[in-house]
């Protein structure tokens, strides 16, 4: 006779230290030798490490230069524009934390919080040459501050906001660039030779991602279109963009462009490099998507077109969001490749977060540091690399764990 | 507007043909389908029965003979298509539903973007579907939550949802577990007495002699023979008809 055998499944044994270890790390004789080899090598390196990081006489050459890392030449009187397009896209985080809550939230508190954190431990730090509001510590607080107030007013207001910032969010980079570059009057006009640092890596890797984005979904989907002509040309461009380097994608931007062009016609050397990364990237990111596209099942389409749907509504509600879906921890791999590639302009003359640090290197008043100061300063400008890729990395972690409530 | 000639005759297929590159697929297929008439299509697989109820809707293309819809010619014109679509719903074997909608998103996408009805009008039209194939309840979950026999009829929901005229089955049972045919069969059967023109591949024969008017068996892309139920399982004419029925019955 059947008794009913279903019963609470039984409470996980509580973690004890010695118990784990025992089971993990000496569990038999030749495990226990291996663990301790490694637990040795570790604590070496890592004692090493510190030991060095305490008294290394060289952090001093990032510290003095953080204007020349963060913003290179750009005029110090006008430092305070960049800042500004800071704060902008702060309070725009603060408040888009406030009214979608979710991945918005996690990214301005995280962003406030560093911020806050930073800006404290800046005033530990030797003050910097600029005027007081964007000095270290202060463009720092503030920056935090605002993404705080933006918080607190998404949260009031919520709802009506939603509209009003996702506009706000498609200008701010049109209008962060006006306010770097200027135009006259208030705002005198820097040309873009004297930009650089982590604002043009910031510049060159958000056009690149946010303009090689919709190109590349175009691409895929020309490439896979039943017109010849659409077809063919995207299939050619693909494959000759995946066919040669980025460098050499950038050379033909900034050296051979201007020799086919008139001589009247002068484009700005860094919306070359732009051009060029959004057009490198664009082609990869085209056979990404179209990997998605094919992956779907061919009865998707096939019941979008039977209920009617006609193709650009089939492929706009049903194929392109399932495939871009599939494809989002390939995509931002490769926006965090393109994040980190836009250091390869530094090969046509501008002078990017990577390029700035190898000139502080280079500045003649750390001759006399011993070993130099190239450690320290390629230390802290990986760690800025690291903290971007790896929010990238996370957010599209949290992203694809959203979608995939539910999804089979 | 489309000529009505003949009101009674909804489908009038007249000597289709059809091939996959040198494999000649449908034959010389000609039937004709009265308006409220449920007609079951069976036969071995790779007779073609899929591929006929397929080219009715234009999911694949016949090269020769004539396919009239509610009064419309299946041409090359993209308008023909889009309407004689519009007129039809189809359900299929694998469900199709989309899996980044939710249930009541997948019934309210074709009417809110095809015929271009409200939203609040298309969700009531979609909830009132949904209880008439019993799972409103599940209306607010995603495709891949729910059952096969539950996701079957989602899909039944979701072609109805365009008040179509013809509905066309490619086999809704198969790829379902035993226990969960009956509930897809029994709304098919609900929708069959309610007067709607079905045609359905199924080899489901309980049901096609329950509700079918008309059963056509389909053998090598031709149709062998058609009848009333009753003909095809007392004295079916042809031998090819006795062999396929004595293996599946």
């Amino acid at each position: 006779m059947a008794t009913e055998v279903a019963r609470a499944r039984p409470d996980r044994p509580a973690f004890v230290l010695w118990d784990w270890l025992r089971q993990n790390l000496f569990n038999n004789w030749y495990n226990s030798v291996i663990s301790v080899v490694i637990l040795v090598v570790v604590f070496q390196a890592m004692s090493g490490f510190v030991g060095w990081a305490l008294t290394a006489p060289g952090w001093s050459a990032a510290i003095t230069n953080l204007k020349v890392l963060t913003t290179w030449t750009y005029p110090t009187d006008q430092v305070w524009r960049p800042a500004l397009a800071v704060w902008i896209v702060a309070l725009l985080l603060g408040m888009s934390g406030g009214v979608w809550r979710g991945i918005p939230q996690t990214l301005a508190i995280g962003f406030g919080v560093i911020m806050l954190i930073l800006g404290v431990l800046a005033f530990a730090l030797p003050p910097a040459a600029a005027p007081l509001p964007v000095s270290g510590p202060f463009f720092l607080l503030i920056s935090g501050v605002t993404t705080g107030l933006g918080y607190g007013l998404g949260l009031r207001v919520g709802e009506p906001l939603r509209w009003p910032l996702v506009i706000s969010w498609v200008l701010v980079y049109p209008v962060a660039v006006l306010i770097i570059r200027g135009f006259g009057g208030p705002l005198p006009e820097v040309p873009t030779n004297l930009w650089g640092g982590l604002m043009l890596t910031m510049l060159l890797s958000i056009s690149g991602i946010v303009l090689s984005f919709p190109l590349g979904v175009l691409l895929a989907l020309g490439r896979r279109s039943n017109l010849p002509v659409v077809k063919w040309f995207c299939i050619i461009y693909i494959e000759f963009i995946r066919g040669v380097p980025l460098v050499t994608v950038l050379y033909m931007g900034s050296l051979m462009l201007p020799l086919f062009l008139p001589s009247q016609i002068r484009i700005d050397s860094v919306i070359r490099a732009m051009v060029a990364v959004t057009l490198f990237s664009a082609a990869y990111l085209a056979e990404n998507v179209r990997g998605g596209l094919q992956s779907l099942p061919k009865g998707q389409a096939e019941a979008a077109r039977a209920l009617g749907l006609n193709t650009l509504q089939t492929t706009m509600l049903i194929t392109l969001p399932q495939a871009l879906r599939a494809v989002i921890p390939v995509l931002v791999g490769q926006f965090i490749g393109l994040f980190k590639d836009t250091s390869l302009v530094v090969i046509v003359g501008l002078v990017d977060l990577l390029g700035a640090a190898q000139n502080v290197i280079g500045q003649p008043q750390w001759l006399g540091t011993p070993g130099g100061v190239w450690r320290e300063t390629f230390l802290v400008i990986a760690l800025v690399y690291w903290v971007f890729s790896f929010t990238m990395s996370r957010t599209s972690k949290t992203i694809e764990e959203n979608l995939s409530v539910g999804h089979r | 507007m489309s000529g009505h000639t003949d009101s009674e005759d909804i489908i009038i297929c007249e000597n289709v043909n059809k091939w996959y590159g040198e494999y000649h697929a449908l034959r010389e297929v000609t039937t004709t389908v009265k308006k409220g008439e449920v007609v079951v299509i069976f036969g071995p697989s790779g007779s073609g029965k899929s591929t006929f109820i397929r080219t009715i809707n234009r999911l694949e293309e016949h090269q020769e003979g004539k396919i009239i819809v509610d009064g419309i010619e299946m041409t090359n014109d993209i308008r023909n298509i889009d309407t004689i679509r519009r007129e039809t719903g189809m359900v299929f074997q694998q469900f199709n539903l989309f899996p980044h909608l939710k249930v009541i998103q997948n019934v309210t996408l074709a009417p809110i973007w095809v015929r271009k009805k409200t939203r609040k009008e298309s969700e009531a039209k979609a909830l009132e579907l949904l209880e008439r194939v019993g799972i409103k309840e599940q209306a607010h979950k995603f495709p891949g939550q729910l059952s096969g026999g539950q996701q079957q009829r989602v899909a039944i929901a979701r072609a109805l949802a365009m008040e179509p005229r013809i509905m066309l089955f490619d086999e809704p049972t198969s790829a379902l577990d035993p226990e969960m045919i009956k509930e897809v069969l029994d709304v098919m059967k609900e929708l069959a007495r309610s007067g709607m023109t079905m045609l359905c591949v199924t080899h489901e024969m309980a049901f096609a002699r329950e509700v079918a008017d008309r059963m056509i068996f389909m053998d090598r892309g031709q149709i062998v023979e058609e009848g009333t139920p009753e003909q095809i399982f007392s004295a079916p004419r042809h031998e090819r008809t006795k062999l396929f029925l004595s293996q599946i019955l």
